[in-house]
């Protein structure tokens, strides 16, 4: 998916889909095989000097998450995929699953290896049945190849991969209200310490991934981290699916090396902004993103760069709004989205995305004064300050960026009738 | 565990490691505000007005989720940490009905207490509370969904420290709620009306059921004449609801107060917990030597017996014949006194002021009418006397102390620790060793029976007879022996059980702010009274004594099998 056809993780066209046959003839299983020849400490190693993070949008390095459920005494333990791809305008994992099954496959069955998880659960998203369905046949077709299930390529190494069926929450991708849903309990978040990968699904060690991240291990292991380090940046290596869409002439999925800017990204992939048209802002991470305006396009996708300007890299979403594009209904969107995917557990979360909501009501209704704005900010802190899982963190971001970079479009939505009052008042 | 030192608002302490930073600050004299929080629980961590600043983390925390660490550096009067705070508050009372003024809780509400503290002046943001029905379906316990603020105490008590579980937290986002299976009334499902949800609610969302004026009503109506019966563990638990330490002794203040009141004779529940031992004990003598069901199993808390009678009727033929002593009180009240005193029984107005909303259940039961008329009239808790207080503008620290009428009112040591889990088990070893073997105990402490341990066994020598006897508080322990019980794992012979953790000194009509802490120190309390006491076996009251040769004959006799006893294992038959 690369535009320069550069050699990248996931090196396939958009159309095609990756057979058994055809990923073992591109050196699908090598990597499996190699790491059932030598020590799993060399493969963590590997995947440690490859400086692998999390692709989920918490980019917390996998080598080390890996080695959490590996050094935990209690044995039983379990690896998740997480598939539960609920960011709006994110569809990088459908693709990898639907295109690269194997390649999903083989990274869960490596991460098992290492970690010492002999059970694994793929949690996919409802609303993909096509996913579940092209997932399943890839299982049955590994295990009859003698590559998951039992005595995984004679290694004596098993595991027993499962898919599970979420049911509809957004909620449900953060990783322990993830696993309250296959546990049967109500898709809430946990209180965090315990990790999962001290204890995790029904209280056993567990590694949960994104998809994206697993799908890395195979092609690190196989070529080594040194190749995977020649991607990117010294501080963010490899590569990172980028979900493109919204205002763009050219929108889909990519592929890209980090360090790229967000620029670049747009103009280079996605061949700008439509014609006659100006790029005015773009929301990167998803709907828990941050919505930033076209002067902060120029920094580089990095995770340092980044985290320093204020931009969630999140999921890899890249949604552009040009100038034809009111900023105000946008933000509100998100709000009614993240109020209804609130599981209702903490106040800040809860209450405070309510209230984000009628105020946003108003300001579009010409209903609002200024100080509602000003209310709007209090809230909008509290809701990142206090929140009780990422869910609500994040849930303000796009209403903390857009109140920094596009105050003045929140300003122009007071009323002037409501302006007056305020002022006679 | 070892010590760590923290920064505290730029002050390094010394704390100990692993505790939460919620419980370093307040260790270092610092209460940070908590609604979700309660010390008996497991950390909920949802309502998060207890966040803090720790350096190096981005977001807030919460103190009462996270750990102190070596060298962590906590602000928690911050500007930020204020503002935030203050924000979770407006953003609670934006979506809560503000009839502050007018709700039950009024000033003993917790969130209220937060709000002024943190001088919560004005409520911006939209009026988003409910009108959902009121759910005044039991007679018990009153559940105002409207005032829930999601904290989760309740569900997390009747589900975990019960093991009852009718109360949930479902739907998501706003329309959350936490209540009965969908959307049921209490009356509807297994609850077993102990309360303990009550207890713990912070603010107005479930309390008891307000019977004040049914009282006044009664104290005002000249032909009337109104007596009123307290249960042991009221004595130890009053003061608390005026500013006392918990585990103030003020047997002699609540007297005066209920006399100041009006009410026509201050009698004690003490005394048909004496009464009850005598009919009780006999009755495990009885089963004993005949063959009978066996292990006896107390009937003193109507919790538990809500409890069993929903979840193991199996178990009804084990449990006591007896009648708990508040009915018991009654009974004697409308027969006996009521002969005694020359006044008609309908006149008579029973009142009990109770630890306890199952009790209010209880008084109303078609069973405990054998006097001919309804034994028990009405039952206040012990927050509901205390709101009669206040409202009476009675000075409770400047009372003279008064003492119990006879001859309802005599009662010995071994009644008042009814009121604590272990009690009646002790109280009726004591009794029961002196009439089985005919001496004299030389010690009447049994510590073995003794303690906050959620289920207890002792094995008791009565002269070479070895009885095997077990105590269960809570009904999450209650479940456990029932179980014993149920598989036939365990040979005892005797068991006490009480419904709410701590027993009686625990339930949930007690103060507000009751935790294991708490309970401890009026469990001492009670203790004490029975060790200050003169007499202290039951059989030795000589009130009840009179009681016997004057009206009932003999324990287990034919009136006190008309007056003091119910018939539940034939009900338990009818069932199956």
């Amino acid at each position: 998916m690369g535009v320069n056809n550069k050699e990248l993780v996931f090196n396939i066209s958009r159309e095609e889909f990756v057979d058994l046959k055809t990923y073992r003839e591109r050196g699908g299983y090598t990597a499996l095989q190699k790491a059932l020849r030598q020590p799993p400490e060399s493969s963590i190693q590997e995947l440690k000097s490859a400086g692998l993070r999390g692709r989920g949008g918490a980019a917390f390095p996998t080598a080390v998450k890996i080695e959490m459920v590996r050094n935990n005494g209690e044995t039983g333990r379990y690896v998740i995929c997480n598939a539960d791809e609920g960011e709006p305008g994110t569809f990088k994992d459908r693709f990898i699953m639907t295109h690269l099954p194997f390649q999903v496959i083989e990274g869960i069955t490596l991460a098992a290896y290492l970690a010492g998880a002999e059970n694994g659960y793929i949690y996919v998203r409802h609303e993909y049945p096509e996913v579940q369905r092209i997932l399943r046949e890839s299982i049955k077709e590994a295990e009859e190849a003698g590559l998951l299930g039992e005595d995984i390529l004679g290694s004596g190494i098993r595991l027993k991969l499962e898919i599970f069926s979420g049911a509809g929450s957004y909620l449900c991708g953060e990783e322990t209200a993830l696993l309250s849903s296959i546990e049967g309990r109500k898709g809430r978040p946990r209180v965090k310490p315990p990790y999962p990968t001290q204890s995790g699904l029904w209280n056993k060690p567990t590694l949960i991934n994104n998809v994206e991240t697993l799908a890395n291990i195979p092609k690190i292991i196989e070529k080594g981290s040194g190749w995977y380090r020649s991607i990117g940046t010294a501080d963010s290596t490899g590569t990172k699916l980028i979900s493109l869409s919204g205002d763009v002439v050219n929108r889909g999925l990519i592929e890209v090396p980090f360090g790229i800017t967000f620029a670049d990204i747009i103009e280079e992939y996605g061949l700008g902004a439509k014609p006659g048209r100006t790029v005015k802002a773009v929301n990167i991470g998803g709907a828990s993103g941050v919505l930033v305006p076209g002067f902060m396009l120029e920094t580089p996708l990095e995770y340092t760069a980044c985290a320093k300007a204020g931009i969630t890299i999140g999921s890899g979403a890249i949604f552009v709004l040009d100038d034809t594009r009111p900023i105000l209904p946008n933000v509100h969107n998100r709000v009614k989205f993240f109020l209804h995917e609130s599981c209702g557990k903490c106040t800040p979360c809860r209450e405070g995305l309510r209230q984000a909501n009628v105020i946003l009501s108003k300001l579009l209704s010409g209903m609002a004064t200024e100080s509602d704005v000003v209310l709007l900010e209090r809230y909008t802190r509290a809701i990142q300050e206090a929140s009780f899982c990422g869910l609500g963190q994040a849930a303000g971001n796009s209403l903390k960026s857009s109140l920094e970079y596009f105050h003045e479009e929140y300003l122009a939505a007071c009323g002037q009738e409501c302006r007056d009052k305020e002022e006679t008042a | 565990m070892g010590n760590i030192e923290i920064t505290l608002n730029g002050r390094t302490v010394s704390v100990l490691e692993n505790i939460s930073i919620l419980e370093a600050a307040k260790r270092n004299g610092i209460y940070l505000p908590t609604l979700c929080h309660h010390p008996d629980q497991r950390v909920k961590a949802n309502c998060r007005v207890c966040v803090v600043e720790v350096e190096g983390v981005r977001n807030l925390v919460a103190s009462c989720s996270t750990a102190v660490r070596e060298g962590m550096k906590i602000t928690t009067n911050s500007p930020r940490v204020r503002e935030t705070v203050r924000t979770i508050l407006e953003l609670i009372f934006a979506d809560h009905p503000q009839e502050c003024l007018t709700c039950i809780r009024n000033e003993k509400c917790e969130l209220r207490q937060i709000a002024s503290r943190f001088g919560i002046n004005s409520i911006q943001g939209a009026k988003t509370a409910n009108n959902y029905p009121v759910d005044t379906s039991t007679p018990s316990i009153v559940r105002n969904p409207n005032k829930c603020i999601k904290c989760g105490r309740c569900a997390e008590v009747c589900h975990h420290t019960q093991e009852v579980g009718v109360l949930y937290s479902h739907n998501r986002s706003t329309e959350i709620m936490i209540s009965p299976e969908y959307g049921k009334n209490l009356s509807e499902v297994g609850c077993v009306l102990c309360g303990q949800c009550a207890a713990v609610c912070p603010v107005g969302a479930i309390h008891e059921k307000d019977d004040t004026d049914q009282v006044w009503a009664a104290l005002a109506d000249p032909g009337k004449h109104v007596v009123v019966q307290t249960a042991p563990s009221v004595r130890v638990s009053i003061a608390e609801e005026f500013n006392m330490p918990p585990g103030s002794i003020q047997t002699g203040k609540l007297v005066a107060a209920l006399r100041s009141l009006g009410f026509e004779r201050v009698f004690d529940t003490d005394f048909s917990a004496d009464l009850t031992i005598m009919e009780e004990g006999h009755e495990l003598l009885h089963r004993i030597q005949n063959g009978g069901v066996l292990p006896l199993i107390t009937s003193c808390s109507p919790g538990w017996i809500n409890y069993a009678e929903k979840y193991y009727p199996e178990l009804l033929p084990n449990i006591s014949t007896c009648k708990s002593p508040q009915q018991m009180f009654g009974a004697v009240a409308k027969t006996f006194y009521a002969k005694r005193s020359g006044i008609a029984p309908e006149d008579i107005y029973v009142v009990s002021v109770m630890p306890c909303t199952a009790k209010k259940y209880e008084a109303i039961q078609p069973e405990m009418r054998s006097s001919g008329y309804q034994d028990v009239d009405a039952v206040l808790t012990t927050r509901e006397l205390a709101r009669i207080l206040r409202h009476e503008g009675i000075d409770f620290s400047m009372l003279e102390e008064s003492e119990y009428d006879s001859p309802l009112g005599t009662s010995t040591g071994a009644a008042a620790i009814f009121g604590t889990t272990g009690g009646v088990m002790e109280a009726a070893l004591r009794s029961v060793y002196e009439i089985v073997t005919g001496e004299t105990l030389s010690k009447l402490d049994f510590s073995e029976v003794r303690g906050l341990e959620g289920v207890r066994s002792a094995s008791v020598d009565l002269k070479g007879k070895e009885v095997k006897v077990a105590i269960a508080h809570g009904l999450a322990n209650a479940k456990k022996i029932a179980e014993k019980i149920k598989a036939g794992e365990e040979d005892y012979t005797f068991i006490e059980v009480m419904c709410c953790p701590g027993g009686c000194i625990g339930g949930g009509g007690q103060p507000y702010g009751t935790t294991q802490e708490v309970r401890k120190k009026r469990m001492e309390a009670l203790y004490q009274v029975d060790s200050d006491m003169p007499l202290r076996k039951s059989h030795e009251n000589p009130a009840v004594i009179e009681l016997y040769q004057e009206f009932f004959g003999e324990p287990m006799g034919e009136l006190s099998h008309r007056y003091l006893h119910i018939e539940r294992a034939e009900e338990a038959e009818a069932v199956i």
